[in-house]
């Protein structure tokens, strides 16, 4: 039986197989063209984009300052079993090493690393150097008597531990946490400020979404009902701020909003206030000119997901006894949930993200986390806790992508 | 035949051009720029050493260290402000200065003359008030502590450096002792509790135009401030007053970018720049004080009560120790940080 159908099928399976491999080479052939079409897009991405962002936060995990300053040391330090202090010639190596660090002017770096782990190390170098005696001469004994920090165990093997390569202190910093002797814990509280930080960047974007949907959503409804000539004209209205320079439209606000501004000078003289009230310089103003600046980005795709609802699905609800605001609550707004995550999710991503305004109308309680990325990036130049600082917020906006991708996908599809 | 001539023209131009080299200037631009082109790099051109290419920026030591490490110094001599010159002196970024070809270092006031840096002038950061709206004047920093007789906000600068000072001042302590207090935790913590007394009435600003700007529109009744914005906003006809008692001052320095190929006409560019007399013009230009002692007697009366080294403006004034900011620096401004947003 299974021969009789065997003979059978054999012309016929030889030919689909040669069919298949001709498809297969076909599709193949199909895919080296795609991709060789892409590749120059695909290495625009990764060499200036992905490598860079790549390099860049890897910075918050780089401990180079200790390893390159004190090379020799290290060697001498590495079967040091940390009982009793070194011998010698590790003090001999560090004395070198710093000499050496000194005329290749590495001591700034190396100085201020020290002085992360405990602010009356950033000095010891300065004290080695200026106590240390003439080459040939024996280290050991001259240092340990002028320079108490290395009669302390702790600091041989807080050199040892800084040696190695990577580092999560500044990961930890970056949540208020420090590591002492291999445990974790929460750093002085008069100190931490971080964690702090973060809440208050996801409750600034929040509430600013919140205000975004509320002003924008009858707005957009209201346009996309408007005869088109004239929502033209009304939509450019929306647009000419959007146009405007962050810093031109953030510096007006000021000008509206301070004590003696435009806004508080017309309540008084009105008559409907005595004295001016305090508008900027405090979240309020950082909530009033947020939710201005980033209006348009919350109505634009919802005024292109409105304008596509065919009202008659309306009046079809209403012709077949609905009352007004159940046909609206029940079958429009339903078709515009996917303008509203749409619109919701970019307001929020860009306003966590958001430095100038804050830092311009708001007060030392109201900056948010790019505000120390700036801060650490070009004030104090400690990029390892910059990048740290800047890699949290890039896996926050990551992890809300993803929660509004699962969340989003089966409910948001119009009907 | 036309087109060799030409060619030959614009040769012998260029040509022409080289023979006289040129050094590139970089300051911080604006009021400041103006001034140095009057008082040095125009009267430093017409003694036929060589041009100056003057140019502007921001204090961003990043670029000084992408030229240094990349070996393209196209920068010659650059104006920098003393935490960037101590820093930059350390990391290898600025040439050590041989203080024999730049005149004598002991005509300098202290901290205008070291290793890779040399002090163009100083300037301070004072109180200031609007005349016209505070009855009695204040006399120093306890009057911002002082709210029943000037109710209304204060404004100060939002970082640590500065605002402990001011607040150790205010709480008495001497000038000459400050920084040896502000090094205890127990000073640093006296700061604070200092600044916990009128946290609720301070309004902080971070660039240097806004608290004039708030004085103008009434939102502070007094603030700290840099003393050439006030002097600018004096001569625009605003009534405001600084007080020199208690004033915080730091240097600005020339410094020479390691690798320039222009060293040496950059040493006798600033030892030119640093002569009484060309500092002198600077000073009536922009009202900050000269680093060479040499220079005051030369400005007349009025101009020279304006100046933060006039004798009387120096006498109770606090130079901001550089040193002790970066070694504490991070770790105070990170306290600072915190205790602000509380």
């Amino acid at each position: 039986m299974s021969e009789v159908l065997a003979l059978e099928s054999a012309p016929s399976a030889v030919q689909t197989q040669r069919l298949q491999r001709q498809l297969q080479a076909t599709k193949r052939r199909y895919i080296r063209r795609s991709v060789l079409l892409i590749l120059p897009l695909l290495a625009l991405l990764v060499l200036g984009f992905l490598t860079p962002i790549g390099a860049l936060l890897s910075k918050s995990v780089e401990n180079p300052e200790v390893a390159e300053t004190l090379p020799e040391t290290l060697v001498q330090l590495k079967n040091w079993d940390g009982q009793a202090l070194p011998g010698e010639s590790a003090f001999s190596a560090l004395g070198e090493d710093l000499r050496s660090a000194r005329s290749n002017g590495q001591l700034f770096a190396f100085n201020r690393r020290l002085g992360y782990e405990s602010s009356h190390l950033s000095s010891l170098s300065g004290s080695v150097l200026t106590r240390l005696p003439a080459s040939g001469k024996p280290v050991r004994e001259a240092l340990l008597n002028s320079v108490p920090a290395l009669a302390d165990i702790k600091t041989w093997s807080t050199l040892k531990h800084l040696g190695q390569p990577y580092t999560d202190f500044y990961w930890l910093a970056a949540f208020d946490l420090k590591k002492d002797a291999g445990h974790i814990s929460a750093v002085a509280p008069d100190k931490a400020l971080y964690v702090d930080v973060l809440k208050r960047s996801l409750l600034i974007a929040a509430l600013v979404t919140v205000l975004c949907v509320l002003l924008g959503y009858p707005l957009a409804y209201w346009l996309s009902r408007q005869p088109a000539r004239r929502a033209n004209l009304l939509l450019i209205l929306v647009l000419l701020p959007f146009w405007t320079s962050l810093i031109v439209r953030t510096a007006s606000w000021i000008v509206l909003l301070q004590s003696g501004g435009l806004i508080n000078n017309t309540l008084i003289d009105l008559g409907i206030l005595e004295k001016p009230l305090q508008l900027v310089f405090n979240r309020t103003g950082v909530l009033i000119s947020m939710t201005h600046i980033l209006l348009p980005f919350l109505i634009l795709p919802l005024y292109a997901v409105m304008k596509g609802i065919d009202s008659r699905f309306e009046r079809a609800a209403i012709s077949l006894g609905a009352h007004p605001f159940t046909a609206f609550r029940r079958v429009y707004l339903p078709q515009t949930y996917a303008g509203v995550t749409a619109g919701a999710l970019l307001v929020f991503i860009m306003a966590i993200g958001y430095y100038i305004t804050p830092a311009l109308l708001g007060g030392p309680g109201d900056q948010m986390i790019s505000y120390f990325v700036a801060y650490y990036t070009n004030t104090t130049i400690n990029w390892g806790m910059a990048t740290a600082l800047g890699t949290q917020l890039l896996i926050i906006v990551l992890l809300l992508y993803w929660v509004y991708a699962k969340v989003s996908r089966p409910a948001n599809r119009p009907a | 035949m036309l087109k060799r001539f030409a060619a030959l023209t614009v040769l012998a131009a260029f040509g022409g051009q080289v023979n006289a080299e040129s050094l590139t200037v970089v300051s911080f631009g604006g009021l400041n720029k103006d001034a140095q082109d009057k008082a040095f790099y125009q009267p430093f051109a017409a003694t036929g050493k060589g041009t100056v290419q003057a140019g502007e920026y921001n204090g961003e030591m990043a670029k000084i260290r992408a030229m240094v490490q990349t070996r393209q110094v196209s920068w010659d001599v650059v104006e920098v402000e003393s935490p960037d010159l101590i820093r930059g002196c350390a990391e290898g970024l600025f040439e050590p200065l041989d203080w024999s070809k730049l005149g004598d270092a002991g005509k300098f006031v202290s901290g205008a003359a070291t290793e890779c840096g040399a002090g163009i002038f100083l300037w301070s950061t004072n109180l200031t008030y609007n005349s016209a709206k505070l009855k009695t004047a204040p006399k120093g920093w306890e009057a911002f502590w002082d709210t029943k007789t000037y109710p209304g906000k204060r404004g100060l600068r939002k970082s640590a450096k500065f605002t402990l000072e001011v607040a150790l001042l205010a709480d008495g302590v001497k000038p000459a002792e400050l920084y040896q207090v502000l090094g205890t935790p127990e000073g640093v913590d006296r700061a604070f509790k200092k600044l916990d007394l009128i946290k609720a009435d301070i309004q902080w600003w971070e660039a240097g135009a806004q608290p004039l700007q708030w004085l103008v529109a009434g939102d502070v009744v007094m603030t700290s401030a840099y003393n050439g914005r006030v002097s600018a906003a004096q001569s625009e006809g605003h009534d405001f007053k600084m007080v020199w008692n208690q004033s915080l001052y730091d240097i600005d320095s020339w410094a020479i970018v390691k690798g320039s190929p222009h060293k040496a006409l950059g040493e006798q560019f600033i030892a030119f720049a640093n002569l009484p007399q060309h500092q002198k013009v600077f000073a009536e230009n922009i009202p900050y004080g000269p680093t060479n002692k040499d220079t005051l007697p030369l400005i007349d009366a009025k101009t020279r009560d304006q100046l933060p080294t006039a004798p009387a403006n120096l006498a109770n004034a606090l130079q901001v120790d550089t040193n002790f900011w970066i070694d504490h620096g991070e770790e105070l401004e990170q306290r600072f940080n915190a205790w602000a947003a509380r």
